[in-house]
């Protein structure tokens, strides 16, 4: 049990810092791999509380594909980093109401939750007798077909809107055309040519 | 409980060897590796002649339409985990949800080919 409690404290305390390196890094770069690193550590948190699909989703889809896509983002804008960090004391302000209003809020959810967990038994994570995936899937494609429905609609938008968004057509896009490939004989592309010594073609 | 976190006792200990043995490569070079330190080793290096401009260049677009493209499809596939192991007991109705999902992100992936999306030029 102590070993489970050094633990969540090593994950959180490695998360809390580098996701407040995200935002203190000054280079974007930086930033996205502190990113990766909070992802890490939300996973082992994740894991902590027993919900271990979550947090092998978590690594896959966040460590592997979006992080990657902040990568690029973030390589693609033409960013001039020592520019970047003027702004800050104009932005402070606004940031810090920002900052403020969502602490509020989550002390709020803190206090509501308390109660809540006071009231009635923490649902768990884990069902007995079954992994997380499979408590998962018995009710994902059945009881909440309407969510599931959503997502698979939600994905074909975002398909749709990037290709329409980024997707430039190129003038003379080189495509293989495996028919005339096939139909090439040898007589089309190979000539013999006898060539009378000392006179070239 | 104890026993999902038990089964992840031996990814700790990997933690736990990476970790040092990260600081080890950082810290034992500070204390036996020669350091002559020059502030032209640090900088910027062509073949010879000063760099001409940054080293971080703007990525084409392109680039950014295949990451997103493999971002939906590895959310896909990650529906179908839970789906095949509880497959025994998601029954017909389950079955034919998941078809209906996987029709729908097929017409997204048809229209993706026929648009050109995934050629490079």
């Amino acid at each position: 049990m102590t070993l489970t409690a050094l633990a969540f404290y090593l994950f959180a305390t490695v998360s809390v810092a580098s996701a407040f390196m995200v935002i203190s890094a000054r280079n974007p770069v930086y930033s996205v791999l502190f990113l990766i690193l909070t992802f890490f550590n939300s996973a082992g948190l994740f894991v902590l509380m027993g919900a271990e699909f979550l947090a092998m989703i978590l690594v896959v889809v966040y460590v592997g594909a979006v992080a990657v896509l902040f990568l690029f983002v973030v390589m693609m804008l033409d960013i001039d980093f020592a520019e970047l960090n003027e702004g800050f004391l104009q932005y402070m302000p606004i940031g810090a109401t920002i900052g403020l209003i969502l602490l509020l809020e989550l002390l709020l959810i803190f206090g509501a939750s308390t109660q809540l967990v006071s009231q009635s038994a923490l649902p768990q994570a884990t069902p007995e007798g079954m992994t997380n995936a499979e408590a998962i899937g018995r009710v994902l494609y059945t009881d909440y077909i309407y969510y599931f429905q959503a997502a698979g609609a939600v994905l074909l938008v975002a398909m749709i809107g990037a290709i329409v968004l980024t997707l430039v057509k190129s003038e003379n896009p080189r495509r293989q055309s495996i028919a005339a490939q096939n139909a090439r004989r040898r007589e089309d592309g190979v000539e013999l040519v006898d060539i009378e010594p000392g006179q070239g073609l | 409980m104890q026993e999902l976190l038990s089964s992840y006792y031996p990814i700790l200990i990997f933690m736990g060897l990476s970790a040092l043995i990260t600081l080890a490569l950082i810290f034992v070079p500070m204390l036996v590796a020669p350091s002559s330190p020059d502030p032209e080793k640090n900088a910027p290096y062509e073949c010879g002649f000063e760099a001409f401009d940054d080293a971080r260049m703007k990525f084409d677009v392109k680039f950014y339409l295949v990451a997103i493209l493999f971002i939906i499809f590895d959310l896909e596939v990650a529906f179908l985990f839970p789906w095949a192991v509880a497959f025994g007991d998601v029954g017909v109705f389950g079955f034919w949800s998941m078809m209906f999902f996987l029709a729908v992100l097929t017409v997204g992936f048809a229209y993706e080919w026929r648009k050109g999306a995934l050629d490079w030029d």
